[in-house]
């Protein structure tokens, strides 16, 4: 085994070029399936982290008629907290919001919006929910920058709201907006004003009712009543978008892995056929047959080491810079939580599987060329004879 | 005759050719005694590299039989086929058969790294066979940087540096010149003297028939002549 390492080192390094061709399109492949699932990691995590951070902390209890992709659920799903809930509540462990259908009215357009009333003094989401304790001459009101763009809205801006109370009338306030926060969760943001919870109860005629609880804890907590939703159900959509991702580049790192393959293969196919009289050689110096495939083997199988090597020499400086810098994605709004700046992560387990993905097939594709030496003659190879 | 290691009794080679058969070699009867330095010759086409072949293990006869240093070729698995050539057989072919990317001394040492050898028992046999043939100045070089005679001489070196009981030559000198082929014949007498090793060649070439001790003429894939070095001399 190590005088095959050995000769295939030096058969690669002699023949020049045509290797270094092979595992520079072999390395590419390495780099660019590293970054590519790197990336998506990359984004999935900050996804996750946000998401979690903004929106579902540790997961939400729901209503259970609330459907968030179901306006029409929210006028009636909503309870008063009691038991165990309130207990949690008022320790801060649960962070109730009440969900309530309005309508606003920006520079004389009319507006749906969704009104969530959210405790000021919470601490569980990232919202900074503590501008909304100041309710003297308006109702204090926060939004994301999504909403503020596009109902163009600036701060100390005031506006007016509608919403039916619970005896479906219609009432109306004005609404100060006290502070715009910038998140990279579109769900927490777009359509979407904040008022405190305590007020939100006296607009709406309610007392103490929530439509969700979000669960500020790691602890176990078991609500009757409620419906828990864990991280991985409210982060579906996220998910989804991720997996179509990646197996949308899958096909272009299959594409850019077989190529490099092929050319191995090329390369392979080549030797053995150029290589007879070397094949023969080494039948009449000792080695079996099957020694010597194991040795083309090896020899094609160590452009994947290679190319390991060559793209660890460009690879990682590049992926330490883009960690530096960071992918950006512009400002575009594409609905689903994407940060403005996408830092991709590398896990020892994409890196060990990507080696072991590039050095297995490329074992493979030259073990195929090879096999045919066993079926050789090994006179027939010393003469050098095309067969 | 003592100390027999080569046997072979009514060997016959075919070769499928078509739908019918060639027959290169037909009813060879030889055998071959340690320390021998013999030769195969014969025009082109006699059958001399075909026997040659089947005397290293590298082919099997069609029929009869060929022993060599006690082992019946054709019933050898292919792993024992190696052993016998990487342990007791060398061969020097015309074309030198070197490995390009190997140094000299690395050339020699490639058959002794399938042995089970420590680094400074290889070190030691390696220097001793490049000695043998007066390379020890060019361990270094590359086949690429080497003259031919060079080149044979470090495949001379390759094949003996594991001490084997037969060194089989396929023309060794038809790619050299005069000067070089003397050389190169000289090297092997002395080696064929002094270790007692069994050399068979195959050649056509003049200059190699005045150094054998026996001529083993073949024509058509028979023996048609077999005289020792005495009656050679006699003529
Ligand atoms: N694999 C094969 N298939 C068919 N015929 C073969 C094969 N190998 C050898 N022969 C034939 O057997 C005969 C003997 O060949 P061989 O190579 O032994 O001759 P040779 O005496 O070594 O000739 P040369 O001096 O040219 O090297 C030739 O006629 C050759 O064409
Ligand atoms: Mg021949």
């Amino acid at each position: 085994m190590k005088l095959a390492f050995n000769l295939a080192y030096k058969n690669l390094i002699g023949a020049g070029l045509r290797t270094w061709l092979n595992v520079g399109v072999l390395s590419f492949a390495f780099v660019l399936i590293i970054f590519y699932n790197g990336m998506i990691d990359g984004w999935n995590r900050q996804g996750r982290e946000d998401t979690k951070a903004w929106e579902v902390a540790h997961g939400q209890f729901w209503h259970p008629e609330y459907d968030r992709l179901d306006v029409f659920t929210i006028i009636d799903a909503h309870q008063e907290i009691t038991g165990t809930a309130a207990e949690y509540v008022s320790a801060g462990k649960l962070v109730p919001i009440l969900l309530r259908q309005a309508t606003i009215y920006p520079q004389g357009r009319m507006q749906g919006v969704l009104l969530k009333g959210i405790p000021h003094q919470q601490a569980v989401l990232e919202l900074p929910t503590s501008v909304l304790q100041y309710n003297e001459n308006a109702v204090a009101a926060l939004i994301g920058h999504r909403m503020a763009k596009a109902a163009g809205l600036k701060v100390n801006d005031r506006l007016l709201i509608r919403w039916r109370d619970k005896n479906g009338t219609f009432d109306a306030i004005e609404l100060r907006i006290a502070a715009i926060f910038s998140c990279d969760v579109p769900s927490v943001d777009n359509g979407q004003i904040y008022i405190d919870f305590d007020q939100m109860q006296k607009m709406v005629g309610l007392n103490n009712h929530a439509t969700l609880l979000v669960k500020g804890t790691e602890e176990e907590i078991e609500l009757s009543n409620w419906d828990f939703k864990n991280i991985n159900v409210l982060l579906k959509e996220l998910d989804d978008i991720i997996e179509s991702k990646k197996a949308g580049g899958i096909v272009l790192q299959a594409v850019l892995l077989l190529i490099a393959l092929l050319a191995i293969f090329d390369t392979q196919v080549l030797s053995v056929f150029r290589r007879q009289k070397e094949i023969g050689t080494y039948i009449a110096l000792g080695l079996t047959r099957q020694q010597v495939v194991g040795i083309f083997t090896v020899e094609g199988g160590a452009h994947s080491f290679l190319a390991a090597l060559v793209g660890a020499v460009y690879g990682i400086p590049f992926f330490l810079w883009l960690d530096t810098v960071g992918i950006s994605f512009g400002n575009v709004d594409v609905g689903i939580t994407i940060a403005e700046k996408i830092y991709p992560y590398y896990s020892i387990g994409l890196i060990f599987t990507s080696i072991l993905l590039i050095v297995i097939s490329a074992t493979i594709v030259s073990y195929i060329p090879a096999r045919k030496i066993s079926g050789m003659n090994p006179t027939e190879a010393l003469k050098g004879k095309l067969q | 005759m003592n100390n027999v290691v080569i046997d072979l009794k009514r060997l016959t080679k075919h070769f499928p050719v078509g739908n019918g058969k060639f027959t290169a070699l037909s009813d060879i009867n030889l055998s071959f005694s340690k320390g021998e330095f013999a030769g195969l010759v014969g025009p082109s086409g006699s059958g001399k590299t075909t026997l040659l072949n089947i005397i290293g293990s590298l082919d099997v006869p069609s029929e009869g039989s060929a022993n060599v240093l006690g082992k019946s070729i054709a019933g050898l698995s292919q792993k024992q086929a190696a052993q016998l050539r990487n342990y007791h057989i060398g061969f020097i072919f015309q074309t030198y058969n070197l490995l390009p990317v190997y140094t000299v001394y690395e050339n020699v040492e490639f058959a002794l790294l399938l042995q089970n050898m420590t680094e400074g028992e290889r070190r030691k046999a390696v220097m001793q066979a490049l000695e043998w043939v007066g390379l020890t100045d060019k361990e270094k070089s590359k086949p690429s940087m080497l003259s031919g005679g060079e080149c044979q001489r470090v495949a001379i070196a390759r094949s003996m540096v594991k001490q084997p009981d037969i060194v089989l030559a396929d023309e060794p000198t038809a790619n050299l010149d005069s000067k070089n082929s003397h050389h190169i014949l000289q090297t092997m007498q002395r080696l064929n003297e002094e270790l007692g090793v069994t050399f068979i060649f195959s050649t056509h070439d003049e200059k190699v028939m005045q150094y054998l001790k026996r001529k083993i003429s073949l024509a058509d894939g028979r023996v048609v002549n077999d005289e020792t070095v005495e009656l050679i001399a006699n003529r």
